[in-house]
């Protein structure tokens, strides 16, 4: 008996249902947000939004914001494409951000670099240390190997095909998803190159913050870890929020670690020199 | 020079020289078997492939270094594209491995890796553009290549470069394609780092069909 057989019931019944709370759903406005870090300021709040298992998003942040994605439960796995909101067709290269650093694994004071030799966020803060750039995302066919139906609109939605979703809401498509960063679980290589993952869960609570060095969209898809070996799709919620910050200065430590960060941020700063 | 290599079985249908420095494309259809040879020692060849139907589809280097959990190619190594699907196997190489993470070398990371006097070197990335270009594809295409003949060792405490390659003269790797493909070279242009030895030089490319069937063998009615 809901009352929906005519538009006002209908009408009466959709609005009772706003204002209810779950635990996946943004906060808006995000300057309602709260559990903030110390020293973050409610009005300088940008995104508030809790990501369920096999959720996605996608948020537009400018330069300086910061970007905090906190494991809630332990068993959060965040696949994470970065934009140029200015011109998409600049985007995180994963291969580059290993290379160029001369590192396999991130963490704080790494630079996720774009294929333009350009840092398009940092990250300022890790309380994880177990992420992973060489697995990324599930696809339907793995989805379904593993977990018997692989389908974006089945209970076992592949990584992949929740990044396009939050592509596409910005106007990309297929082809602009590029290789992705996985945070929080972590992949290590072992000297004949075999790929060990962490699949956890961890400790509730672990978290990153990233700092953006240029306009950037952010799409996050929160599914299991391609290589979990869990029967189930085993994932749990994960928290992002963003808040507005400085633009990194000159005598950064990140910026002023290597001769290889400090030409990355002089051309984001040619960059933006208009 | 390449004296050892052994012959391809099945009809040769191209037999070229990619010159040092230049890029490279060509159809394979499911079923030919692509051979690329290292004819002076380690010259890294960059390396992309797209569906020929449906370039969205087109290499994963993450897909497919999760569906064999490691990150080094080698002979068996079956390269899957970004729905999950077989491109192409690798069904011989007389290299130990290939890289398929350290990516190709771009005018930009140039500046990054090396200073600003190297922007205006040649790069991969240029390479895979110009190829690309008269197909209709662009920047968008560009995902994590492969490097064959490249050795990009990772530390165990993750430190990892393009080091001195374990490639040598007449080395070889045979891609066995799974479905029609677009393969895309780039001879890797790099004067900057030991990925070619610091001097490029050529490769040569072939391609072999299978024999035909015989007609009594075919399945026609």
């Amino acid at each position: 008996m809901t009352g929906t057989a005519d538009p006002l019931g209908a009408r009466a019944h959709a609005r009772a249902m706003g204002g209810t709370v779950v635990e996946a759903m943004p906060t808006v406005p995000a300057t309602r947000a709260g559990d903030l870090p110390s020293g973050v300021a409610s009005e300088t709040m940008l995104w508030d939004e809790t990501i369920g298992p096999g959720d996605y998003a996608a948020k537009e942040i400018d330069r300086g914001a910061r970007l905090r994605l906190v494991d809630l439960r332990g068993d959060a796995c965040v696949s994470m494409l970065i934009f140029n909101a200015e011109r998409p067709i600049e985007r995180l290269n994963v291969a580059d951000t290993i290379k160029v650093q001369w590192n396999a694994y991130l963490g704080a004071g790494r630079l996720l670099l774009s294929d333009m030799g350009r840092v398009l966020m940092s990250i300022v803060e890790d309380h994880a240390r177990t992420h992973d750039v060489f697995c990324g995302a599930s696809n339907e066919a793995a989805n379904a190997r593993r977990y018997g139906i692989g389908t974006n609109w089945s209970a076992h939605p592949s990584a992949r095909d929740r990044l396009l979703l939050g592509a596409a809401k910005f106007g990309l498509g297929r082809k602009d998803l590029h290789p992705c960063i996985n945070w929080f679980k972590g992949v290590r290589i072992t000297r004949d190159g075999t790929t060990e993952l962490d699949q956890g869960p961890s400790a509730p609570g672990r978290f990153v913050i990233l700092r953006a060095e240029m306009h950037v969209i952010v799409v996050l898809a929160n599914c299991p870890h391609v290589l979990d070996s869990r029967p189930r799709y085993t994932v749990t919620a994960v928290r992002a929020s963003a808040w507005r910050g400085p633009i990194t200065p000159d005598d950064d430590p990140i910026r002023t670690a290597s001769p290889e960060s400090e030409r990355a941020f002089l051309n984001v700063e040619e960059y933006f020199r208009r | 020079m390449t004296d050892n290599v052994p012959p391809l079985p099945g009809r040769i249908v191209l037999d070229e020289i990619v010159p040092a420095r230049a890029p490279w494309d060509h159809i394979v259809r499911l079923g030919e078997t692509l051979r690329i040879i290292d004819l002076e020692g380690n010259q890294s060849a960059d390396f992309l492939m797209y569906a020929l139907h449906d370039d969205a589809e087109r290499y994963s280097a993450q897909d497919t270094i999760a569906a064999q959990r490691n990150i080094f190619l080698r002979t068996g190594s079956v390269l899957l594209s970004n729905e999950g699907r077989a491109m192409a196997r690798i069904a011989a190489t007389t290299v130990a491995y290939h890289d398929t993470i350290g990516g190709a070398c771009s005018c930009e990371s140039n500046t990054l890796r090396y200073g600003y006097h190297t922007k205006s070197h040649h790069a991969c990335v240029d390479n895979f553009l110009y190829a690309n270009s008269r197909h209709g594809r662009g920047k968008r295409d560009m995902v994590s290549n492969i490097n064959w003949f490249m050795n990009v060792p990772v530390e165990p405490d993750g430190t990892l470069g393009i080091v001195d390659g374990i490639s040598a003269a007449g080395l070889y790797v045979d891609l066995l394609a799974e479905m029609d493909i677009v393969a895309v070279i780039s001879n890797c242009p790099q004067i900057n780092n030991p990925c070619n030895a610091f001097n490029p030089t050529p490769l040569r490319v072939v391609i072999a069909a299978p024999d035909p069937v015989p007609e009594a063998c075919s399945t026609r009615s």
